[in-house]
Formats: structure tokens, C-alpha cells, sequence
């Protein structure tokens, strides 16, 4: 049965009629068409689908809708501000820290909700943090620095 | 004769007609392979590229080699630059798009920046003739004082009197054919080409906006799911699909075997596809993954000499010592971030596909023929693709979607679970090396008889100095002896061959009382081989003794055609658990001329984090036809905590043309740690991968 939901996307209040099991994934993906949040297991083992809710990271493939109910949610599609890239997303360009690019939103946001709580965050801390997220491509040590370069430029110190 | 001059010429003004105005040079690329398949295939054999000085000023490049990944859109783009003067960020390469793009056969086995560079190179040297000799009439000015920079071309005297690429391209309708190989900047005076560069494609890749074929949206387009039988073998008893019919906007096809629900959500369309209550005939077979070896054993052909030297008896007689042991190695899978997707839209008579493949034209091809149009009448694009690897060369998923787009009548979209992915994936073959060799009293490799039972022969060119030698393919990669799809995988059959050789190597260097390094360096002539021996045992600074010494350290080397690499690993195995810990792994690798340093380095540092999963834990386990791993929980691929220190070295060797370098340093993974783990618990491991289950028994 579809229900009625509201929730704020990227700063944007949402208004959807959707059945409340649905997964927040394929919301965001298909009745959004915001694409960047990728499915790449869909159930919850690789962090592809990474998203904030409420400044929590959460597997959207295994987050239903209905919990996102009166939240905030953030996408890839809003981390960076007015056309302005977020430090992170800089940091992961400037040091190269994808190839494909598929686990690359989910990477973003893991770190980011790392960075919340942790503005500076060990090597240690950021393995242990982002374990979950799985990239084919073999990025991992490329995206440790750029984690911390971002951290860096967050903090207001020289990257 | 005639008639064929005639279809090429119009086949470039066909393309013509598609990129409009300026300046267009046509051009080959030099790969053997691509050129006789293009023949075989009644394509135009006289160009397979082009590229366009437009009247903007921009220049593109369009090719249907397509990027996965590997940064071949930055490197290509690179040499383009270089070679043409222009900036660049004004530099397009439009790829893998069959409509704009001539027939290429398929991105893989690192031939793009050795095959299609130079003659890119070749084509941007005379795209530059052009535009000086137009300049030249243009500003009046002999062409000897021109000089071209960033797109604009000046008199060297006199730099107020200049024009830009744009200006000359303006109004033009100039083609060119490259028939001769104009003279190219010898790489000293190279300012783009051989400097790192950020991937061009890194923007839109951390915004979100890189669209993949799963992210392509078209209205009215649905999701199609489709039924799928639990094991290979089994087939379809019976169906009920009314329980899926009960969801509010699905649509049910049955055609012949296929049964698919499609909704305009893709999670809906599963939902439904789970309420479909179907029977298969179950299947039994005696084939699991412990039992395959006896299976591959028994199914080996007599053996095709793959190469060989001298006479392989007589080196037995010179033998001080002989060794005898056999490798082995299971089924791999692809694994790719992003799952097979395809989406295909059917307008009238003509088609348009979105597809994740390797293949573009493979794809345009069975397209066109499972819906019975002209090829010219199907359109493929390539998106950005998550991860080839090998594994997308095949696009089952693309006919599927073009046959239930034509059923429909609407876009449809196929999109693999993680399951169907492991279920349908094209695995590396299982397959097992029988090696005998022997070493003479100096402690020469005097020969080496090599029996390769079905994992392809790639790399197992033996390049120590040794006098007789023999290698056999038992039956090239195995086909249909394999209980389900197999094909290459990133450094096919490398990855098995390199693992056996090398292992083997080492364990002839105990033997002959030296350490792994020294035991090399004594059996090869190969200069290029022990320089980047040297360039690797420098970089990694410690110094090996006879295995075991207990420290860990593990040496290999290999020749990835023509790409030579040598690495060191630094392993500790803990003996409470058996688990193997990599502490750092130093690559040195020699890739002739190097465009772009900072992608070679992402490309072995990404070759050696993938190659630690199949060293030791990714295995697809399966029986009675089932798959028995279905996703990344049991299946488990490298993660963060795995990543050791990794440095790499890139042997200067300009003077050599570029060689590949998205595929080289993952072959030598499987021995590198195979012997690190030796040097550390004096236990040889044969198998990969090297589970803990394994060094346990090993240990005990
Ligand atoms: S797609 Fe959600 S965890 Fe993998
Ligand atoms: S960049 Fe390809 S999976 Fe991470």
C-alpha cells in the first residue's frame, strides 16, 4: 500500500507516495532519477549505496523508505555546496583515488560521515570506518590519502 | 577491386557526414590482431579512427575503444595533445559509440596505448601539417618560420602575426588519409605526453553525474528481471506466474525460454519476479570445486608445442638435480563494481543501446541480429562502464534487453543483481601447471618441460637463459570442458602461468643453495629483465638470504608482452590462525615509453590490492551446477585493511615504443606471495588461492 512520506533530500523537503518497504535506494534512483547512489550487491556487503540520514552513513539498499520519514537525507548529488566541490570530493581528484569510478559516491559519503565525527581521523580510524566499502579496482591506498587531505583542508590547515 | 575502394571511400564520407565541418584525418591503428579481424568481418580495413579539428577550435578523437577504468581517455588524450599542440582541456575523445565511431574489436589485453597511440601520434602529426600549411597561405608566411603552440600557430619572428586552429578549421571541409607516418616529437621535447595527469573523467566521476548505463533514464522506460534457473544444467519444469500479476503496473512476457516481469521500478520488478512459483528439472553432476582438478586431468588433450628449445632429454642428462611438482589454481571470478547492464530503445527501424561492455560492435552485432535489423540501423553507446577486467567482453544482458524492447514496444532496461553476475560471469579458468625442470652443477636452469592444462598460454614463455626447454598446452583455456563460462581475466592465463614458473624458480634457488635474487640474476641473459630486478631489490632495500630465511620476502618477475615487471613482497603469517598479512609490496616495472606516470602507477597499484583476492581467498566454489557463492559475503575481495605499503618503480625506457600496463603487475601476484609466505613458514603452497584452511594444512 503506498503511504504518504516526507523527508529532506540534499537541503530539498521530498514529498512521495510509495509503498513503505521499498528500499531507499531505488527511491533515490528511480522515482528521484538521482542516479549517483549505485547498487553493486544489494545486501549490504560493499557500500556502493552508501547515503547519510541524518548525518548516519546507511546501506540504502537495506534502509526502507519509511525510516527516512521526517530525516535528511544526503546524497552525492548534494555533498558539494553552490557548484562548489566539497573539500573531499577535491582531495579524491587531486589524488587520483578512483579508476572506474563506481564505488566512488560511496566512498564520498562514507568518509564524510567519518569526518563528522572524527575531523582527524588516524589511518587506523579511516580503515577501520570505511572496511565496509569494497572498490574492484584496488583504489584503497589512494583513497586513505585523500581522506586525509581532505581532513586537512577541513580542519583549516594546509592540505 | 573497384567495389571495394568504393565502399571505403564511402564509408569515410558517411562518417563525414557526421562530424561536419574542419579539419579530419582517418587513420589505422597498428594492431595485427584488430586489422584481420576488421577484414574478416568486411569492415573498411583502411582506417579504424579519426580526428576532428573542429571549427570551435576543439579537437576529438573518435575511437571505439572504451574506458573502464584503466584511464585510457587520459592517456590517448595525452599523446593527442602533445602531438597536435593544443591544450588539453580542449581535447574530446568520444569512444566506444558505434554510430560515430569506426568498428573497433574490443577494449582489452592492454592494447590501447600500445596499439592505438602511435598511430594516434601519427594522425595528430599530419592533422598538424595541415593546419601549418593552411596557416602558411593564410598569413602569407613561408612555412619553416611557423611554429604551432596551444592551438595557435605563429610566426616565430614575428609572434603578432598568428592564427588559431579554430580560425583554420573555420569553413573548411578538409579529409585526410594517413598513408605515411609523418615524423612524430621525439619524446625529449614532450611537455604533456609523459607528465602525470589527473583523469579527465575525475570531475564528473566525484559529482555523481558520470552516468553508467544502469543511470540512464528514458521516458517510459521499464526494469526487466528475468527468471533464472537455481544451477547451470537445470531446466524448466513448470511456471506459475499469477502471484506476480497481482503487482500494481507489471508487465509478464513469456517468450520461448524467457520469462520476464518488467515494471517502471527495478525493485518492484523483483518483488514480482519472487512471487513467480517455478519448478526446474534439477541437475546432478560429480563436478565441484574439489573434484575439478581430477576432471581437468582427465579431459587434456594431447599437448600443442607452445615453444621450445633444444632437446629437452638431453637437458635431463646434464641435470644435477631434478624437480617434479605440480600448481594448481581455481575458478576466479570478474567481480566488476558494476553489475551488466543494458538499456535499449527501439524507434522504428532503428535501435539505440546503452550498454557496460568491452565489445561495442560485438554488442551492435547480435543486437542487429536477434532483432533482424541492418547492422547500421543500431546505434551502441558505452557509458562509463564500472570494471571490465575481461568480464564484459560477452553482453548476454544486451540481447536480452533488445528482445524484450522489441516485445514491449517500450525502453527496456536489464540490470544484473550481484548474483546473476556470479551466476553468468565468464570465470577464470580452473587449471594446473605440471613442471619439470632441472639445474646442472653450476646451478643452471639446463631444462624445463612445462605442461599448461587449461589456463591459457599467455606469459609462459620461459625468458631465463635456458638451453632446452618445452611448453604444451594441454588444450588451450578448456571451452566446454569447464562446467560453465570461462574467458580471460585481467592478465588471462598469466596469472596461473606466472604463479607456477615462478614458484617453481624459487624453489630451484633453495636448492642451489641462493637466495631468490641471486639465483635469477645467475640464470638470465635478459638485460631488460635484470634491470628491473635491480630497479625492484633497490627500491625494496633489505636484503634476501636462502629461503626460508623467516623474514618474509618474496621475489618475482615476469615478461607481460612485452612489459617487463619485477615485484617483492613483505609478508607475515600468523600461526595461531594461518592468516597472511602483506606488509609491502615494491613493484618495478619497464613499459617502454610512459604517457601518462600517474596512470601507470594507479594501474599497478590497483593490480597488485585486486591480485591479493586471488591470492588468497577468491575461489568460486559450486556443485551440482550451483553457484555456490553469490555475493561479496562469502565471495570476499580485497578491502581497505588489506592494503599493504605499496611503492612502485617505473624503469625509464622512452626509446621503446608504450607497452601495456592496466594488466602486468597482477600476474605476478599469485608467486610473489607464494614465495614471500615460503621465505616466512618454509612451506610451499600450490594452490591458489592460499586460504588459511590451506597454509593450516600446510603448516601441520
Ligand atoms: S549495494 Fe548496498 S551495500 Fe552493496
Ligand atoms: S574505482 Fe572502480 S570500484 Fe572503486
Amino acid at each position: 500500500m503506498e503511504k504518504n512520506f516526507r523527508f529532506k533530500l540534499n537541503g530539498k523537503t521530498i514529498d512521495l507516495a510509495s509503498s513503505p518497504e521499498r528500499m531507499l535506494l531505488w527511491v533515490l534512483r528511480s522515482d528521484l532519477e538521482l542516479t549517483g547512489t549505485k547498487y553493486s550487491c544489494g545486501e549490504g556487503f560493499c557500500g556502493a549505496c552508501t547515503v547519510l540520514v541524518d548525518n548516519e552513513p546507511v546501506l540504502s539498499c537495506q534502509f526502507p523508505l519509511k525510516e527516512a520519514e521526517g530525516k535528511e537525507v544526503l546524497t552525492i548529488e548534494g555533498l558539494g555546496k553552490n557548484g562548489e566541490l566539497h573539500p573531499l570530493q577535491d582531495a579524491f581528484m587531486q589524488h587520483n583515488a578512483l579508476q572506474c569510478g563506481f564505488c566512488t559516491p560511496g566512498m564520498l559519503l562514507g568518509a564524510y560521515a567519518l569526518l563528522l565525527k572524527n575531523p582527524e581521523p588516524s589511518t587506523k580510524d579511516i580503515v577501520d570506518t570505511m572496511e565496509g566499502n569494497l572498490c574492484r579496482c584496488g583504489s584503497y591506498k589512494r583513497i586513505i590519502q585523500a581522506i586525509q587531505t581532505a581532513a586537512r583542508t577541513m580542519r583549516g590547515e594546509r592540505p | 577491386m573497384k567495389e571495394d575502394e568504393y565502399h571505403f571511400t564511402l564509408d569515410r564520407r558517411e562518417f563525414l557526414k557526421l562530424v561536419g565541418s574542419g579539419i579530419v584525418v582517418f587513420f589505422t591503428t597498428g594492431d595485427p590482431f584488430a586489422l584481420q579481424q576488421r577484414r574478416d568481418r568486411g569492415y573498411p580495413a583502411d582506417f579504424n579512427a579519426y580526428l576532428r579539428i573542429g571549427e570551435d577550435g576543439r579537437v576529438s578523437c573518435f575511437t571505439g575503444k572504451i574506458e573502464m577504468g584503466q584511464g585510457i581517455h587520459t592517456s590517448l588524450a595525452q599523446m593527442l595533445a602533445e602531438e597536435l599542440d593544443v591544450p588539453l582541456d580542449k581535447v574530446d575523445m568520444v569512444m566506444g559509440d558505434t554510430d560515430l565511431c569506426p568498428y573497433d574489436g574490443g577494449t582489452f589485453g592492454s592494447r590501447s596505448t600500445k596499439y592505438f597511440g602511435p598511430p594516434l601520434r601519427q594522425a595528430a602529426a599530419e592533422a598538424r601539417a595541415i593546419l601549418i600549411q593552411l596557416a602558411s597561405e593564410r598569413l602569407q608566411v613561408d612555412q619553416k618560420n611557423l611554429v604551432a603552440k596551444e592551438g595557435v600557430i605563429f610566426h616565430q619572428q614575428n609572434p603578432q602575426k598568428k592564427i588559431s586552429y579554430a580560425q583554420l578549421a573555420q569553413g573548411k571541409k578538409i579529409e585526410r588519409h594517413l598513408e605515411e607516418k609523418p615524423p612524430i616529437k621525439p619524446y625529449r621535447n614532450h611537455t604533456v605526453s609523459g607528465r602525470p595527469t589527473d583523469r579527465m573523467d575525475a570531475r564528473q566521476k566525484v559529482t555523481g553525474e558520470a552516468k553508467f548505463t544502469g543511470d540512464i533514464r528514458l521516458p517510459g522506460m521499464l526494469h526487466a528481471k528475468i527468471l533464472r534457473p537455481p544451477a547451470h544444467g537445470e531446466t524448466l519444469k513448470s511456471v506459475i506466474v499469477s502471484a506476480a500479476k497481482e503487482i500494481e503496473g507489471v508487465t509478464i512476457i513469456q517468450d520461448e525460454d524467457m520469462i520476464a516481469v518488467l515494471h517502471k521500478y527495478p525493485d518492484m520488478a523483483e518483488q514480482a519476479l519472487g512471487l513467480i512459483d517455478a519448478r526446474f528439472e534439477p541437475f546432478r553432476s560429480k563436478l565441484d570445486n574439489q573434484t575439478i582438478f581430477r576432471h581437468l586431468k582427465n579431459s587434456a588433450q594431447e599437448g600443442d608445442v607452445v615453444t621450445e628449445k633444444g632437446n629437452v632429454e638431453e637437458g635431463k642428462r646434464l641435470s644435477a638435480k631434478t624437480f617434479d611438482k605440480t600448481y594448481y589454481n581455481h575458478y576466479v571470478a570478474h567481480a566488476p563494481s558494476e553489475p551488466h547492464a543494458a538499456l535499449v530503445n527501439i524507434e522504428g527501424n532503428k535501435a539505440t543501446v546503452w550498454a557496460s561492455t568491452q565489445s561495442p560492435f560485438r554488442a551492435q552485432a547480435e543486437v542487429a541480429q536477434v532483432l533482424g535489423f541492418p547492422q547500421e540501423k543500431v546505434r551502441v553507446i558505452t557509458p562509463f562502464v564500472g570494471c571490465g577486467f575481461g568480464g564484459k567482453n560477452q553482453g548476454y544482458q544486451i540481447v536480452e534487453a533488445a528482445r524484450l524492447a522489441k516485445l514491449t514496444g517500450k525502453p527496456v532496461q536489464v540490470a544484473w543483481s550481484r548474483k546473476e553476475e556470479f551466476f553468468y560471469d565468464t570465470f577464470r579458468p580452473a587449471a594446473i601447471i605440471d613442471i619439470k625442470s632441472g639445474l646442472d652443477g653450476s646451478n643452471k636452469i639446463v631444462f624445463w618441460e612445462y605442461r599448461n592444462y587449461f589456463a591459457g598460454d599467455r606469459s609462459s614463455q620461459p625468458f631465463y637463459d635456458i638451453p632446452h626447454f618445452r611448453v604444451l598446452s594441454m588444450g588451450g583455456r578448456g571451452g566446454s570442458v569447464h562446467p560453465f563460462g570461462t574467458g580471460a581475466w585481467r592478465g588471462p592465463g598469466s596469472n596461473t602461468n606466472v604463479f607456477a614458473m615462478e614458484s617453481q624458480v624459487d624453489g630451484m634457488a633453495e636448492a642451489a643453495g641462493m637466495d631468490p635474487l641471486e639465483f635469477r640474476l645467475h640464470n638470465l641473459d635478459d638485460e631488460r629483465m635484470k634491470r628491473v630486478l635491480m630497479a625492484a631489490a633497490e627500491k625494496f632495500g633489505k636484503s634476501f638470504s636462502r629461503a626460508p630465511s623467516g623474514k618474509g620476502y618474496g621475489l618475482a618477475c615476469t615478461d607481460y608482452l612485452g612489459t617487463y615487471l619485477a615485484t617483492i613482497a613483505e609478508v607475515d603469517v600468523n600461526k595461531n590462525n594461518s592468516e597472511v598479512r602483506v606488509k609491502r609490496v615494491v613493484c618495478a616495472q619497464d613499459t617502454g615509453e610512459v604517457i601518462n606516470p600517474e596512470g601507470v602507477r594507479m594501474q599497478i597499484e590497483g593490480c597488485i590490492t585486486m591480485g591479493l583476492g586471488y591470492c588468497f581467498t577468491e575461489e568460486i566454489r559450486f556443485s551440482n551446477g550451483r553457484i555456490l557463492d553469490e555475493n561479496f559475503d562469502t565471495y570476499e575481495i580485497p578491502r581497505f585493511s588489506w592494503t599493504p605499503q605499496i611503492e612502485t618503480v617505473l624503469v625509464d625506457n622512452p626509446e621503446m615504443p608504450p607497452q601495456g600496463c592496466g594488466e602486468p603487475a597482477i600476474t605476478s601476484m599469485g608467486a610473489v606471495i607464494a614465495n614471500a609466505v615460503y621465505d616466512a613458514i618454509g612451506k610451499r603452497m600450490f594452490t591458489l588461492p592460499m586460504t588459511p584452511d590451506r597454509i593450516k594444512e600446510a603448516l601441520s
